[in-house]
């Protein structure tokens, strides 16, 4: 205890508390990849989960995931289904989401040539065609319906014809008269054994009329559209192959298989010299262990999602030019955001999920330990409140006030705010009625440190402050956004002085508004990588921001100018081990009396920095665990660096401080995500 | 590599296809369109990529086409013989085969032949040929008769004909108008029935590759320019590939050549299979791929463009065949850099092609192929000789000696590029000479050849043959020890020479003994004493009380301590049975041969094996002392081999049975310890389970955390 810091005493929630609470938070996180689109354009990648939340990530910045789709996502295609609706990200940034009815769409699939098509394969059998609008969607017509559903979609690229996969066959559509004018039947036999049916479960349109399908029996097969027959066939697994995906230059595609195998194709010359080239199966790889549900192919990588709830890029060796942030496989599974908020003077988490909200009250401890010690819990976590959302949409962000007493969640298109009453035990839950018309939509919401403040980032850009008293609130102010800029906010961090109020989106720099005088105070200089935290110090009004190119800036809004602290570190640079993190840094917060320490985390580790020491350099060693306290000071002093960083609690979805010695920390354990899942495909191994 | 692609049928029509099939399949002048002429009245014209047919022409009822219709590449029209005189040309405008042109001839065709670039040849019944504008402009001329039976035809003319069993090929110049005939003769097996030709054509001759009854390909060289026309000749066959196909199929057989290498053969490979299509690399002479038919074939076979065509069950199929010039980096994917045209790669492995060259100077270029294995003899004295070749010619004559001298001085040699090739040559021309001379048997040669490491069992089997009629231990041990590759049956027979050699005989041989440790050494004598109560496992013997022989073997406990703990072979026996441990094989091949090996050897090598196993539980590491001692899996793999194949003789000898009954209680010990390590294994789960709950904080915890 002689050392240099304290020694605050942490308290962590796992999951915080009871069976059933660990339960509804693995629902969140065993969410499956249902689809996965890349758009080349904006370079980036649409992700929908299979239940019903969609993701952006943007590839240019190392793979972040900005925003549920809403606002400025120019994605020209992203096709998903989710939860028997289905959302069309694209044009605009409007979310257009089409109720099925009746029937559950299968596949869904819009002209590269033109994007104001869009095809859906439909239950019935039929295709249907829309037309995009900016404003709208409309029924254009039905194809020739055909005898079973269809399951699969391709546009030719020049969009005159769509193959379309079914059970047993493929058809092949010409968009113009809209009849069929091929129906190619798919074998049903299976490793020789015929199968009772045979779903075609993707294909792919290639502008040389080559159709490539993969199916339930295991193969890959390429047809020629123009005769009608069967070109190549390759059998590649015992289970069924579920997806495919195809290189936009064509000369390379990717398919998943339900074994977790992905296998990518490539179109190489029959030898060195000639310019006859044939299909070749040249890669296979194995990084999930269950069904890959979808896959993507972007220039350089292989993009794959499934069941087991990762994300994987694989970069393509041979086109990766240096070894940088892209040259590695990437394996996405927790989100890049903060789905936890915290009341600090009430000691209470909300947990945001998909479709509901749990506040839990964390346990407390009477007993004292030295460190590593458990100690036994005088009373255990509480669920108080379980808040489930009206209708189908999910849930885009939520907010707990400091003080406990207030709520606030937004959906694509409603935004709730509820007043919390506590009378010992017992918690009464109000909701404000009456929503101002333009709170319609938020990205983000926080509340101010005393609770007498709401700031709500709608989708339109503007940021609204709203004041609180007693049970009703009053709209005080909206920053409009810039004019020329289109870009939602979706970053907040508020001083605790309640004075400033700093604000991010995606690409834009961060904007610095004075709350009192309902101003913006001033801008911090543009920066090529989205914002994934930022925080305030108290006292000095420092604000940090993190980077997704793990880069960690601190702008002083007093002097608006970055401090000198943050000039050293970017003279000298970050720890080269520190640059090549895999996860965002998702929270950053201060501790109250030491104004010189920075806490943060990522996924895998929590760091304190600590400004007052040396900055380590490329040699020195950047995890270095905590010092053991037998060594002497000098030797502890000497190791030192301004980087203590602890790998202990991970995965790490939260860490807080809740008052000058405790700290909160919420960990998701892979494996009871795992346990969670449904088993995969049961592979007969030697000796077993 | 040649292979098969994915099968389709042409017409799902049933053609009227009689009991002989097919009357042919001809190109057209487009490379995709094929001239299909079934046995009955109709020619159908098809479109292979479409698989659909383009057009269909038939004669009139009651006339027959006798000739399969082929197209006249020059004027692009077809021409079909029906009634074996009438001959019939069309276009693809016309409709009605009634209504075109038509001429009747004086002699019966048997085939019109149309090559690409010059006019259709007609070949009569008699065997005379005539060039179709020739023909046309007199269709009534005389022809005259050149044979008088069967014949098959390629590109430059071959006919070939039988009668009573002789077979004669006449080879007529396209443009010189020079018939050549040959007798084909048939070499030993004069039985022999050809059921198939083919002929390709190269620059100088025409091969012409015939399927024998005997299921045998063999090839004939016919000389494009024959040196004397005038004169009958004859010509010898040579055995290309052995048994292809059963001899006796149902539906007859059929060959056809695909390009220089490779030829398709249609027929069954087992008297009882189904038909197979199947392609083979005569070069290499392997079976590259084959396809079977189940539904059975007409046992005609063509091949045109790159398709197969066959008549399987009632349709007529087509195998699209290919044979790419594969890369290993293309089927890899890695072919982003092409090859530095700078950098040249010097060769690293011995090239098929070249050893003759600069070893033996062998000159003669065409026969290289066959050489590489016969050559050896052939080699004369010369003044500047290399010294391969005259280690080569001293083999052949000198004494054993002086031999001995020849090779140790080759060696000592630098390592020339030949040298495996020459050390090869070398020994196989010794066991020759020593299969010829009984008395001859240059051992310390062989050994030193041996020992250069680049033999093996399969470059050399006779080596060890004659080891074994020789009863040489020494030179079988460096064998057993060298080779890679030596067949299960040739270790057991060493096996046997090595249990059933006397020791006397084995006391005069130099047999290498590092892998065997002198176990009669007294260090361990007085350990051993105490450690057989705990030996096994820390299982004694002693303690199971469940078997009846128990109470007998325990009267003498002394006597079975010591039966163990000595020795049961001489230590040069052990050394070679270890070699034989050592050596690689397969379970399957070898336990038939063990069977034959007499009872009491196999006790022998039971006790042995048994004696083995007790040295290595008295280790800790469970190995034995030594340089290069047998481990225990192969211990314990020989004692169930050995038990496995001759259990049921083993347990009738009353000498084996104490031997049977120790062997016993070991397994039984072994259960037991493994039984009692199956119950400690719950308390260490017990134990980390315990130790995890300490490390599992639950869902909810508050731990103490020393930050700084």
């Amino acid at each position: 205890r002689s050392t240099s810091g304290a020694e605050p005493e942490s308290a962590r929630a796992r999951g915080a508390g009871a069976e059933r609470g660990e339960r509804r938070e693995g629902e969140r996180a065993a969410a499956g990849i249902r689809c996965v689109a890349y758009n080349n354009q904006s370079n980036r990648l649409a992700v929908s989960r299979t239940d019903g939340t969609v993701e952006v990530y943007n590839l240019s910045a190392n793979y972040f995931q900005e925003k549920f789709p809403g606002h400025e996502s120019r994605l020209q295609e992203a096709s998903v289904l989710a939860r028997r609706q289905r959302l069309l990200a694209g044009l605009n940034g409007e979310i257009m989401r089409m109720f099925t009815g009746i029937n559950i769409k299968y596949d869904c699939e819009m002209s590269w040539e033109d994007p104001l098509w869009s095809m859906v394969g439909c239950e019935d059998g039929s295709v249907k065609l829309f037309q995009i609008t900016p404003d709208k969607i409309h029924f254009e017509r039905n194809f020739d319906r055909q005898k079973s559903r269809i399951l699969s979609l391709s546009w030719h690229p020049s969009g005159t014809h769509i193959a379309a996969g079914s059970i047993d066959y493929i058809s092949v559509f010409d968009v113009k008269s809209g009849s069929a004018i091929h129906k190619m039947i798919v074998d049903r036999q299976h490793m020789g054994v015929s199968k009772r049916k045979c779903i075609v479960w993707g294909v792919a349109f290639l502008s040389d009329g080559t159709v490539i399908s993969v199916d339930s029996a295991g193969k890959v097969q390429f047809w020629d559209s123009a005769t009608g027959t069967l070109v190549k066939s390759h059998l590649i697994a015992n289970a069924d192959v579920q997806s495919i995906a195809v290189a936009e230059q064509e000369d390379s595609f990717v398919v998943g298989t339900a074994e977790g195998t992905v296998f990518h194709f490539q179109l190489v010359p029959v030898t060195s010299n000639s310019s006859e080239k044939q299909w070749v199966r040249t890669k296979p790889f194995q990084h999930h262990t269950h069904d890959v549900r979808t896959v993507a192919h972007s220039p350089t990588a292989l993009i794959s999602g499934g069941t087991d709830t990762h994300l994987v890029i694989r970069p393509l060796m041979e086109k990766v030019e240096v070894k940088n942030y892209d040259a590695a496989l990437r394996k996405i599974t927790f989100p890049h955001r903060r789905l936890i908020s915290c009341s600090k003077k009430r000691q209470l988490l909300l947990f945001q999920f998909a479709h509901h909200l749990e506040l839990w009250r964390l346990g407390s401890t009477v007993a004292t330990g030295k460190n590593g010690d458990t100690l036994p819990l005088s009373k255990n976590a509480d669920h108080l409140l379980h808040l489930k959302t009206k209708g189908p949409e999910n849930i885009i962000c939520s907010c707990i006030s400091p003080c406990g007493s207030w709520i606030a969640y937004s959906t694509v298109s409603r935004f709730f705010l509820y007043r919390l009453n506590y009378e010992h035990d017992n918690i009464s839950l109000k909701r404000v009625s009456k929503m101002p018309p333009f709170l319609r939509c938020a990205l983000q919401i926080l509340f101010s440190e005393d609770s007498t403040k709401l700031f709500v980032a709608s989708n339109q850009g503007a940021l609204h402050i709203v004041q609180l008293s007693g049970g009703s609130f009053k709209h005080l102010h909206a920053f409009q956004p810039q004019s020329g800029t289109v870009e939602a906010m979706c970053l907040l961090a508020v001083s605790s002085d309640g004075n400033w109020l700093a604000a991010s989106g995606t690409s834009a720099g961060v904007h610095v508004y004075n709350v009192k005088q309902l101003k913006l105070h001033c801008t911090v200089p543009a920066y090529n990588f989205p914002v994934t935290a930022m925080a305030i110090a108290p006292n000095t009004n420092n604000l940090v921001i993190a980077h997704s190119d793990q880069q960690v800036f601190e702008y002083s809004i007093p002097d608006k100018q970055y401090t000198d602290w943050s000039r050293t570190v970017q003279k000298q640079g970050f720890h080269h081990l520190w640059l090549q993190r895999d996860t965002p840094i998702t929270h950053i917060s201060f501790h109250p009396k030491r104004p010189m320490h920075i806490l943060l985390h990522d996924a895998y580790m929590f760091c304190i920095i600590d400004k007052s020491l040396p900055l380590p350099n490329d040699k020195t060693l950047l995890y270095n665990p905590f010092p053991p306290t037998n060594e002497s000071d000098v030797v502890r002093r000497r190791t030192a660096h301004a980087f203590k960083i602890s790998k202990i609690y991970k995965p790490l979805l939260f860490m807080d401080l809740l008052d000058e010695r405790t700290l909160v920390a919420v960990e998701r354990p892979l494996d009871d995500i795992i346990a969670q899942l449904p088993p995969p495909i049961k592979k007969k191994k030697f000796g077993t | 590599m040649a292979a098969l692609e994915e099968e389709f049928t042409l017409s799902s029509v049933v053609l009227s296809a009689g009991p002989e099939g097919l009357l042919g399949v001809e190109q057209s002048d487009k490379t995709d369109q094929f001239l299909v002429t079934d046995s009955g009245r109709t020619v159908i014209l098809y479109k292979v990529s479409d698989q659909k047919p383009l057009g269909s022409w038939s004669v009139k009822q009651g006339q027959i086409i006798t000739c399969p219709a082929v197209c006249n590449f020059q004027t692009r029209e077809y021409i079909v013989v029906h009634d074996n005189k009438v001959l019939r040309i069309w276009n693809n405008e016309d409709v009605n085969l009634d209504k075109v042109f038509k001429a009747t001839l004086s002699a019966e065709v048997y085939r019109i032949l149309s090559v690409q670039g010059t006019e259709p040849l007609v070949l009569f019944k008699e065997g005379a040929v005539r060039g179709l504008e020739a023909l046309l402009a007199d269709p009534q001329q005389k022809i005259e008769t050149v044979i008088s039976d069967e014949e098959v035809i390629n590109e430059i003319m071959v006919c070939v004909k039988t009668s009573h069993g002789n077979y004669f090929a006449y080879v007529q110049m396209f443009n010189s108008r020079i018939l050549t005939k040959y007798t084909l003769l048939l070499g030993q097996d004069e039985n022999s029935v050809i059921e198939s030709f083919t002929a390709s054509v190269d620059r100088k001759f025409i091969s012409l590759m015939s399927l024998s009854s005997d299921g045998c390909i063999y090839e004939t060289l016919i000389p494009i320019r024959p040196t004397d026309p005038e004169k009958n000749q004859t010509l010898v066959r040579s055995l290309l590939l052995k048994a292809v196909v059963s001899g006796n199929t149902r539906n007859g057989v059929a060959l056809t050549a695909l390009d220089q290498d490779h030829i398709a053969v249609l027929g069954s490979p087992q008297a009882a299979s189904k038909e197979c299509l199947s392609v083979w690399n005569i070069k290499f002479q392997t079976l590259q791929t084959s396809k079977e038919l189940p539904q059975g074939t007409s046992g005609q076979l063509w091949y045109y463009g790159e398709n197969l065509f066959m008549l399987h069950g009632k349709s007529l199929t087509v195998i699209p065949y290919k044979c790419e010039v594969s890369s290993l980096a293309g089927a890899l994917g890695k072919l982003k850099h092409g090859q530095d045209p700078g950098t040249h790669v010097m060769p690293r492995f011995v090239n098929w092609e070249t050893p003759q060259g600069c070893g033996l100077g062998f000159q003669n270029s065409e026969q290289s192929r066959r050489i590489l294995r016969r050559r050896k003899i052939e080699v004369s004295l010369q003044p500047e000789v290399p010294p391969s070749k005259q280690l080569l010619s001293t083999i052949m004559e000198d004494s054993e000696k002086h031999i001995e001298v020849e090779v140790r001085k080759f060696l000592a040699l630098k390592q020339t590029p030949d040298f495996h090739t020459v050390i090869g040559d070398t020994v196989t021309g010794l066991l020759e000479r020593c299969k010829a001379e009984p008395s001859f048997y240059p051992r310390n040669c062989l050994v030193q050849l041996i020992q250069t490491h680049v033999l093996s069992y399969s470059l050399c089997p006779d080596l060890m043959e004659i080891a074994l009629i020789k009863k040489d231990v020494q030179l079988l041990q460096l064998c057993l020890q060298q080779f890679p590759d030596i067949p299960e049956s040739v270790t057991c027979a060493c096996l046997k020479i090595f249990l059933s050699i006397g020791d006397d005989s084995l006391q005069e041989t130099d047999v290498s003994m590092e892998s065997v440790f002198d176990y009669s050494n007294s260090v361990h004598d007085e350990k051993m004493e105490e450690q057989t109560e705990i030996l096994q496992n820390g299982f004694s013997p002693e303690e199971d009380k469940c078997s009846n022989c128990d109470q007998e073997l325990n009267k003498k406990p002394q006597d079975e301590t010591k039966e163990s703990t000595s020795c049961p072979v001489v230590p040069k026996r052990a050394a070679l049975l270890n070699a034989i441990l050592h050596s690689a094989y397969s379970e399957t091949f070898l336990l038939p041969h063990l069977k034959d090996i007499p009872a009491q050897h196999i006790t022998l090598f039971l006790k042995y094996l048994y004696f083995l196993y007790l040295k290595c539980s008295e280790n800790a590491t469970m190995t034995l002392p030594g340089i290069h001692p047998p481990t225990l899996n192969q211990i314990m793999d020989w004692i169930c081999l050995l038990l496995d194949a001759n259990f049921t003789v083993v347990v009738m000898m009353p000498e084996a049975k104490r031997l049977l009954i120790n062997l016993y209680k070991l397994v039984k010990s072994q259960i037991s310890v493994y039984s009692e390590l199956n119950k400690i294994e719950v308390s260490f789960r017990e134990l980390q389970k315990l130790n995890q709950e300490k490390n599992n904080r639950g869902l909810y915890s508050i731990e103490v955390l020393e930050l700084f």
